[in-house]
């Protein structure tokens, strides 16, 4: 957009008499130092680096966090627990960088799940068009008609509330919502003279869906998972507060808010370091993914 | 338009018809066995089976599904086994509450949200754009227990200006603010970090394009050019974005609900999954696809109305 | 009039823009100077990324967001324009200066009635009310030659034709009497018929209005036509300017004359003639050139070029030029030997392609587009077949149908003696019918490497297997386009517009084809390498003994080319022949009227025949004869009611329509074209 009125600087200047190379790793670079100039990016990248570090080494990082402390029931802050108690004298602090872990290993496999379905899907419809999409098309109507916790409300209402089911169901409902994104990237490409030319070669359709058309869209698909991540933490921290995902003791943010809200007029901090926690994670993700867009549109 | 017009409505049926399988499905398959859910592990087979008779689940699906579709077309939408109460006025009554708590949310939020998108915009890449923009990024991220918490610990426990749960308003002004404001914050995040963004979004759009380039050097006001040239195009978008926000909405308020132990339909609709309330949770859920889907219905229509190009399509 | 004792209207004076790119300065325009007189039409002529639009917008002061304007003035009168505030600016723009541009369609607003939009000049430049301003808009668009004006100001714009959407822009333009008139390729983008009578629009105006103009193209022959005077730019300088007569016919800077050379010129045939290309490509903008600019592609360069910048220097009266050795370019020779003497390899004899009958409709129900109604067409062995029409005409969806990427509804194809109607073809049909399409940008896959790219069409095609033999073969191959191996290793994104048409075009030759579909193969190419592909594929052509179908809207291309054309119009072909026979009379009206509209370098071009209304809907297509409510020889009843014979002509030309060979040579002996008979 940068070069609204030229409408050669949009179009590629690069030249034959040019080290080719150099200029293919350069853009590589560019991309990369594009992103890193975004201060969002940098930020969300920080935020996410250390929960995603306090995630994985809590164990040797923090006291254990079912320790209970009979004599300090909902202490307040203080040296020896730095974020206070809860109701059964465990200590907040670690239960806050523990509590990192179960939403970043349930959040990141139903996005993985997500995207491995709605990338299918989404090849599929697109590409091929016809009754499938068409199908498709009103399925992805009726579901968004349901609010996506409605929906997860109802299916681990029934299917029981496991950590499993969480991913599953998450990861299900993303399908359509990626397979979306994705569809209307590949009916661009589809459209494409390259895609032509592989059919006239003689290419089937799902070697020219995934050798052809996959790696053109993964910019998109990069920006689509990253806000995806980002919805995952909010639907699976809002499905363990409304008691239907993670059960205790897990030091999960969304269970001790859950917990922590019949003691919100004598202990505050039982709920405001976890919502401080689960907020600062999920508002770094969607840094990321702001930045990543960015400089993809650059 | 009148095609137009008429493929919509077609659409909109096969949606509704499409989610009422999913609702029945979704509700009535899954369980396994309802009889069994409702009476408990020590209950004998005998009585679970006469249970499942007498609710019909032992009925085929397909069969069991018409029943039921063809009872709530008529406006018999059944008995709560649990609550022992008649489904429609309950579902109805807890509609309208949260009806009041969503309108409230709108009505505050959609108009500026607007205004700070479009602000931003004509202010691109200057430091207040910076700064909507980002917040709006980041409070779209934030789940609505969070931000409810949060202002329940400063506004209710702390400052002690507002009830830490909230009742039905009545029509006092002041009640309806004391009720609403505080579960409606958390809605308001949200719903300004999107529609400011397809906002800011529409109308960076309109100013980028040509015809906006026409009118600025055909030497018109510039803030003619905005009002005239630019808004009508920029906002046109947000439309159809404020109608798919009414969905999320009602996501929304599951959770703010039980935050303020407030008596609205997502309240309703989460204990009734818990409970295996079967024709409270169909109903509900149904009347609230329903709701999303005439919104958006009358959101695209109203979106075509003002724009020429599909008003005056054959 | 001289031109020089006019008064300067507008002063460009050594302005120098940069574009803000990742924190890098990229300059587009480098000290360019010149200036428009009173009254005067000032043609910019340059390839893409030259930096020819950014000029204009600098007059207009609307560069985009990211532009630095590191020197210059603008001078408007006694006025700069890059300094004025911005209420002047605001006054100037619409009253005194005023702009058109390419794409009529996006820069005309689509929630407001066109007649409100260039009412809108009249309210806010002359201060009348709505009505009045309306009644004004009315009057105006009578000069524009709108027919039922309080018709078409209750009209938005998506509801006419794109030539009559630029009318509206000269009208808007126009309405205040501006002083000066910028025109952005006001006429890239429409179809050859309309950007015909947009330009004649342009001329008549110009007698009405005196606004200076400054008229941005990339096409020489029309700056030739319209302008007086004419500067040239390269990278972002200029570096020539003059008189549009003298510039054209004695140039004196080395770009310029490779500009002229290169394009194909109408009458020059691929076995008479050789296109003269300019080597190498366009520098990358914003690269840092010490020397003179074109030092690299110039065949008269020595290390001074290379050393420092030349100034513009006086060659005669209003001309300059900026090269040091500006004496010698006359006597440059053509770069290029004569056609190849090399024997032609043996195509055979006998018929490679029959379409019989072919109907490709799109749609269902009411919503019917016939694309393709009803072709009949032949293609020899070693055959060039030109394919001619506007948009709309159905040249594509007839091409996607012969490479089989569409089903046609109807007809036959016979490909090589087998049917190959349906779009499912075995690896021998697919082997010997291969496309070049029209975009290099978007005919590769751009996360591909060339390597990747020619191997898989070399396996699949040719069925060569085993990475040597395919490293092998694909050396020959890219040999054979003159591709150099380190060109190989590449993305296509690091290659330059020709060079990805050489690997599309080596990519086609993979499995030694039969036959060849071209689709606009040049059309996305800059002038100076358009020439360069297109010799490229006559060698290949005469070499291979292969057949085209050529498809483009570029008639000096297609009759350089072609052994043989085709032109279509609205489905049908309605003219076909010996590429001769068809660009002489007698031959049908369109074909007329499609040569009248091309703009030459020639000053003493012929009267343009003119062509009435816009293009009906192929979804519903007019009873008869199908061109009849275009038709320029309309005879009556006859053309609506009864579709048009087949006519034979003694060259061997065939052509639809009512009027017989005798009487129609005759006719089209005349100079004068007659103006549609019913047209008001």
């Amino acid at each position: 957009m940068s070069a609204l009125d030229e409408p050669g600087l949009a179009a590629d200047t690069a030249d034959a008499g040019v080290d080719v190379r150099r200029v293919r790793r350069q853009r590589r670079a560019e991309l990369i130092s594009a992103a890193l100039h975004s201060k969002t990016f940098v930020v969300g990248m920080a935020i996410v680096v250390f929960w995603l570090f306090s995630a994985l080494t809590w164990r040797w990082v923090v006291t254990n966090p079912q320790a209970v402390d009979p004599g300090a029931t909902l202490a307040s802050p203080s040296a020896d627990h730095w974020f206070g108690t809860d109701n059964l004298g465990r200590d907040v602090f670690a239960r806050v960088i523990a509590g990192a872990a179960p939403v970043l290993t349930i959040a990141p496999l139903a996005t993985l799940l997500g995207l491995f379905g709605g990338i299918t899907v989404g090849l599929v419809t697109g590409y091929y068009r016809g009754w499938t999409d068409d199908v498709f098309s009103r399925v992805v109507d009726a579901l968004l008609a349901f609010p996506l916790i409605i929906m997860a409300v109802l299916v681990l209402a029934s299917l029981g509330r496991s950590p499993r089911n969480v991913i599953l169901v998450i990861g299900i409902i993303f399908t359509p919502l990626i397979a979306r994104t994705v569809r209307s990237a590949v009916l661009v490409e589809r459209e494409g003279e390259y895609v032509a030319a592989a059919r006239l070669r003689g290419e089937r359709g799902p070697r020219i869906m995934v050798v052809e058309i996959l790696p053109n869209i993964t910019a998109p698909i990069l920006v689509e998972g990253t806000i995806r991540l980002g919805y995952a933490i909010f639907a699976a921290s809002t499905l363990a507060f409304l008691g239907l995902g993670i059960q205790d003791p897990s030091p999960d943010w969304g269970l001790a808010i859950a917990n922590g809200q019949a003691y919100l007029q004598v202990a505050w901090w039982m709920v405001v370091f976890p919502a401080a926690a689960l907020a600062t994670l999920v508002v770094g993700v969607n840094l990321i993914a702001d930045g990543l867009r960015r400089a993809i549109e650059e | 338009m009148a095609r137009y017009l008429l493929r919509r409505l077609g659409l909109t049926l096969i949606t509704l018809i499409l989610v009422s399988f999913a609702v029945f499905a979704a509700a009535e398959v899954l369980p396994g066995d309802v009889g069994r859910t409702i009476l408990g592990p020590y209950a004998s087979q005998q009585q679970v089976d006469q249970l499942n008779h007498q609710l019909g689940t032992d009925e085929t699906l397909v069969r069991r599904y018409v029943t039921w579709a063809g009872n709530f077309v008529r406006g018999d939408w059944g008995e709560s086994p649990i609550q022992r109460v008649e489904v429609r006025p309950l579902v109805l009554d807890r509609l309208k509450n949260s009806l009041i708590l969503g309108a409230f949310a709108l009505v505050l939020i959609v108009p500026f949200s607007i205004a700070l998108g479009v602000f931003a915009a004509l202010h691109y890449g200057k430091a207040l754009d910076r700064i909507i923009s980002i917040s709006g990024l980041s409070f779209v991220a934030l789940p609505e227990f969070v931000v409810g918490v949060v202002v329940i610990v400063v506004f209710a426990v702390q400052l002690g200006w507002f009830p830490t749960t909230s009742q039905v308003p009545s029509a006092d002004p002041v009640d309806i603010v004391r009720q609403c404001l505080l579960p409606c914050i958390p809605l308001m995040f949200v719903l300004f970090g999107y529609i400011s963004r397809m906002a800011r979004a529409g109308t960076m759009q309109a100013l980028r394009s040509n015809y906006t380039r026409t009118a600025v050097l055909k030497g018109l006001p510039q803030r003619y050019v905005i009002v005239r040239h630019v808004l009508r195009n920029a906002l046109l978008p947000t439309i159809t974005v404020v109608s798919v926000q009414v969905g999320y909405l009602v996501g929304g308020l599951v959770v703010v609900e039980k935050l303020f132990n407030y008596p609205g339909i997502g309240l309703l609709i989460l204990n009734a999954a818990l409970g295996h309330d079967l024709p409270v949770l169909e109903a509900s859920v149904l009347m609230i696809a329903l709701i999303y889907t005439v919104s958006n219905l009358v959101a695209d229509v109203l979106a075509a109305l003002l724009n020429p190009r599909v008003r005056l399509a054959t | 009039m001289s031109t020089t004792e006019r008064r300067q209207a507008v002063r460009i004076e050594s302005l120098t823009v940069a574009y803000r790119r990742r924190g890098r300065l990229l300059r587009v325009l480098d000290d360019v100077s010149f200036s428009i007189g009173a009254g005067e039409a000032y043609g910019l002529v340059g390839e893409s990324g030259c930096g020819k639009t950014t000029v204009a917008m600098s007059l207009m002061r609307y560069l985009p967001e990211n532009a630095v304007v590191e020197s210059g003035r603008v001078m408007f009168g006694e006025d700069d324009v890059l300094t004025a505030s911005e209420s002047t600016l605001r006054t100037w723009r619409g009253e005194r200066m005023a702009m058109v541009y390419q794409d009529p369609g996006t820069a005309l607003n689509p929630s407001i009635r066109v007649g409100e939009q260039i009412a809108e000049v009249y309210r806010f430049h002359k201060g009348m009310g709505k009505a009045e301003a309306i009644a004004a808009a009315m009057q105006m668009l009578t000069t524009v030659q709108i027919s039922a004006p309080e018709r078409i100001v209750r009209r938005y714009p998506h509801e006419l034709s794109g030539g009559q959407q630029q009318r509206i822009m000269f009208a808007m333009s126009l309405a205040t009497d501006p002083d000066l008139l910028v025109l952005d390729e006001p006429t890239t983008g429409l179809d050859a018929t309309v950007e015909a009578e947009v330009l004649d629009l342009v001329e008549q105006l110009r007698t009405q209005f005196d606004a200076s103009i400054l008229f941005v193209s990339h096409n020489l022959g029309i700056v030739a036509r319209m302008c007086e005077r004419v500067g040239v730019l390269y990278a972002g300088r200029l570096i020539e300017e003059g008189p549009a007569a003298e510039l054209f016919h004695e140039p004196r800077h080395p770009y310029t004359l490779g500009l002229l050379r290169c394009m194909p010129r109408m009458g020059m045939r691929k076995d008479a003639d050789r296109l003269d290309p300019i080597p190498g490509s366009l520098p990358p903008i914003g690269a840092e050139i010490a020397g003179c600019v074109y030092a690299d592609r110039c065949p008269i360069a020595r290390d001074r070029c290379r050393a420092e910048p030349p100034p513009i220097v006086p060659v005669g009266e209003g001309h300059g030029a900026r090269c040091f050795y500006h004496e010698e370019v006359p006597a440059i020779p053509p770069l290029t030997r004569p056609p190849d003497d090399a024997p032609a390899a043996v195509a055979g004899d006998g018929l490679l392609l029959k379409v019989d009958d072919l109907v490709k409709a799109y749609g269902s129900g009411g919503n019917q587009v016939t694309a393709v109604a009803g072709v009949d067409v032949e293609v020899g062995r070693g055959e060039v077949l030109g394919l001619v029409g506007e948009s709309g005409s159905g040249k594509t969806s007839l091409a996607k149908c012969l490479v089989g990427l569409l089903d046609p509804s109807g007809g036959s194809i016979e490909f090589d003696s087998v049917d190959v109607t349906s779009g499912r073809r075995n690896r021998e049909a697919r082997r010997k019918l291969q496309m070049v399409f029209q975009n290099p940008d978007n005919a590769l896959n751009p996360s591909h490497s060339v390597r990747t790219i020619l191997r898989r069409s070399l396996e699949l095609l040719a069925g060569v297997r085993g990475k040597d033999r395919q490293d092998e073969e694909m050396n020959d191959l890219a040999r054979s386009v003159r591709l150099e191996p380190r060109h190989l290793d590449v993305r296509p994104s690091a290659l330059s517009g020709g060079l990805k048409q050489r690997v599309a075009i080596a990519r086609s030759f993979a499995g030694s084809p039969s036959l060849i579909l071209c689709d606009e193969p040049t059309s996305a190419l800059d002038v100076s390498v358009q020439a360069a592909i297109l010799n490229l594929l006559v060698d290949l052509q005469r070499r291979e003994g292969v057949s085209y179908v050529f498809i483009s809207h570029d008639l000096a291309v297609v009759r350089y080319v072609a052994d043989r054309i085709a032109v279509m119009y609205l489905g049908q072909i309605v003219d076909v022949g010996p590429a001769d026979a068809v660009f002489e009379p007698p031959h049908h009206p369109y074909t007329e009227a499609l040569l009248s509209a091309i703009p030459t370098l020639d000053p003493d071009a012929k009267v343009r025949m003119k062509l009435h209304g816009t293009l009906p809907s192929p979804s519903d297509p007019p009873s008869g004869c199908r061109f009849h409510t275009r038709c320029p020889r309309f005879l009556g009843d006859v053309c609506v009611n009864e579709e048009p014979p087949w006519q034979s002509t003694a060259d061997g030309e065939r052509y639809r329509c009512h009027i017989e060979p005798g009487e129609l040579a005759r006719l089209q002996a005349d100079q004068e074209a007659p103006e549609h008979p019913t047209a008001p």
